[in-house]
């Protein structure tokens, strides 16, 4: 076999082996800690039929192992289960709002890969002179910041000192892709402010890297231009490192999306854990989670296997 | 060694902020739940900040929420420093399967973002400061292991080590007295990094209302308490976000100065 061929599928079938034990931390992190997981639910105050009723619905009565591999399973098959508060199948729920998280984070995605690679070659060239330093600068700023901060900040001077966007970011069925795009506007500047700063440092500080190797001498001795070195010599040599960083970042837009949809009240998957955390819906809680952590694992092995695609010492083995 | 002034305005800064969270009560100048104005007030000579959405005083709020934000991001980074770095060690002294068992599983917890483990967890854990606190610090603890495990094996292979291992003293000393001396300076610049992790990570989870729960105050539940004045133009959320803003900018001044002077000590890079 191609050796990048085994290491890759060897880095996909070490993925699935972590996921699997992430399903049984997630499962365990609900049902295993001390204290009755139905007294809970139901607070002090519950009547000891409704504690009956709701552990005998939850399938308390049976054995652990034999819940785990029963959720385990439902899931595999698409079954997620119906939720404790509204009776609803959880899977149509989870089916209805993905589209809308993953619409926000795409377009987040879109903007800010290209802004932060291009502010990283610029930071680059012209390293420790002002345009270096204003850009670290406001980078490292909004690295401090939380998204939800960062959040409000954006609101206030988009929507109150200069009224140009609407402060609700509301998506219905029905509506066609500029309005939703139109819509999105203001999460999708937040969620680019707080992905942008990580990526253009490490961008940065990946050309930086490769500009300290002996052929980036030579191109300079040769008498090109700065930028042009950095285009044709230092970039194309970076690319390996700044692909993983930027899909790494792309798995820390799953946990900004969380809060930037609860801040905008917009109707997706992250508003729909906070809302079932809060109401204590186990199945809810246990099923999206297991959603989010999927998608960062599988881009967190995504980075992997491109890292190792595009290693050119790997690609043409002695 | 001259301290740069990015340092000191940090350090000036965090100073003002552990000193209002020390003497809140003295300071504040309305009780915490004292209804002493109208709703959404601008900052006038009576509140410096204006009220919020029931009418209490901003400023007051701010200086008690500093209080608790503080105080539980301080006792999770203990925590999670006492226990990361105990296991940490541990791991480094035993190696074997400890160190396979410790390291693996932190491996695990780290795979998934450590909000979506807090919001799955809190979903059937009371919410409450003793189980914010253990939840946040717990989370925390497995950057710490990562750090002290690292460190500590350097140390571990160290002559002094073996000297104290030849010698028959036990798992204990050399954990305490070996290799925690030498492992102290990296491990201080990394709790200022931590701190900030905590307090950003309480602030949203209030924010989000699965952290401290009303009657105590806190950053981010403020935010959450004035979001809605956003909308017809009051700043009341903007003040607790700009508290936690600051406090996170600051105390990162701070680290980074400790950071750069503990690796020139060790001839790293200059200070």
């Amino acid at each position: 076999m191609h050796p990048v061929l085994k290491l890759v599928v060897q880095r996909i079938a070490l993925g699935l082996l972590l996921l699997l034990a992430v399903s049984l931390l997630i499962f365990l992190g609900t049902e295993a800690l001390p204290g009755d997981v139905a007294q809970a639910i139901l607070g002090q105050s519950a009547t000891p039929e409704a504690l009956a009723n709701l552990r005998e619905s939850l399938g308390l009565n049976r054995s652990p192992i034999e819940r785990y591999f029963d959720w385990l399973g439902g899931i595999l098959t698409g079954d997620f289960g119906t939720a404790l508060t509204n009776g609803q199948d959880i899977g149509q729920a989870i089916g209805q709002r993905l589209g809308n998280t993953l619409f926000l984070a795409a377009c987040a995605a879109a903007i800010s890969v290209p802004l932060a690679i291009l502010l990283g070659l610029v930071a680059a060239r012209y390293n420790g002179r002002w345009p270096d330093k204003v850009i670290s600068g406001v980078t490292l700023s909004t690295i401090s910041l939380p998204e939800f901060v960062a959040a409000y900040f954006v609101i206030f001077l988009l929507t109150q000192v200069f009224p140009i966007f609407q402060p609700v970011a509301m998506v219905f069925p029905g509506m066609s892709f500029w309005e939703r795009l139109n819509a999105v506007a203001l999460p999708v500047i937040v969620l680019v402010l707080v992905v942008l700063a990580h990526m253009m440092r490490m961008t940065r500080a990946a050309i930086l890297n490769v500009m300290q190797s002996a052929y980036i001498e030579t191109a300079e001795l040769k008498g090109l231009s700065p930028m042009r070195v950095i285009w044709q010599h230092a970039f194309p040599n970076a690319i390996a490192p700044i692909v993983s960083v930027v899909v790494l970042n792309l798995a820390y837009l799953v946990v900004g999306v969380v809060v930037v949809e609860v801040v905008f009240s917009y109707n997706a998957l992250g508003q729909y854990l906070v809302d079932h955390v809060a109401k204590r819906d186990l199945p809810v809680v246990q099923a999206v989670g297991l959603i989010f952590a999927a998608v960062y694992i599988g881009l967190n092995i995504l980075a992997d296997v491109i890292a190792i695609v595009a290693n050119p010492r790997l690609r043409h083995p002695k | 060694m001259k301290m740069p002034l990015s340092a000191l305005i940090g350090l000036i800064l965090t100073g003002c902020f552990v000193f209002c969270a020390v003497f809140a009560q003295l300071l504040a100048p309305y009780p915490l739940e004292a209804i002493s104005g109208g709703v959404w007030e601008g900052p006038s000579s009576a509140h410096w900040l204006g009220t919020d959405t029931i009418g209490r005083d901003i400023l007051s709020r701010l200086i008690y929420g500093g209080q608790i934000t503080i105080f539980v991001a301080l006792a999770s980074s203990v925590i999670a420093f006492g226990l990361g770095s105990f296991l940490g060690f541990l791991a480094a002294v035993r190696g074997g399967w400890v160190d396979q068992g410790l390291s693996r599983g932190v491996d695990l917890m780290m795979a998934i973002p450590s909000l979506i483990v807090a919001l799955v967890v809190l979903s059937v854990l009371p919410l409450n400061l003793t189980v914010l606190i253990l939840v946040i610090g717990f989370l925390d603890a497995t950057r710490v292991f990562r750090l002290a495990r690292a460190v500590a094996m350097d140390i571990a292979v160290m002559d002094y080590v073996e000297a104290a291992r030849l010698r028959g003293e036990g798992q204990g000393w050399i954990i305490f007295r070996e290799i925690l001396p030498n492992a102290l300076s990296p491990l201080v610049a990394e709790f200022g990094l931590r701190f900030i992790f905590a307090v950003l990570f309480i602030s949203t989870l209030s924010f989000l209302g699965l952290g401290i729960q009303p009657p105590l105050a806190d950053w981010g539940g403020m935010v959450r308490e004035n979001k809605d004045g956003l909308i017809y133009g009051k700043s009341a959320a903007l003040m607790p976000a700009l508290a936690i803003a600051l406090l996170a900018i600051s105390v990162n001044l701070v680290a980074d100065w400790i950071l750069s002077r503990t690796t020139s000590l060790k001839g790293g890079r200059g200070a």
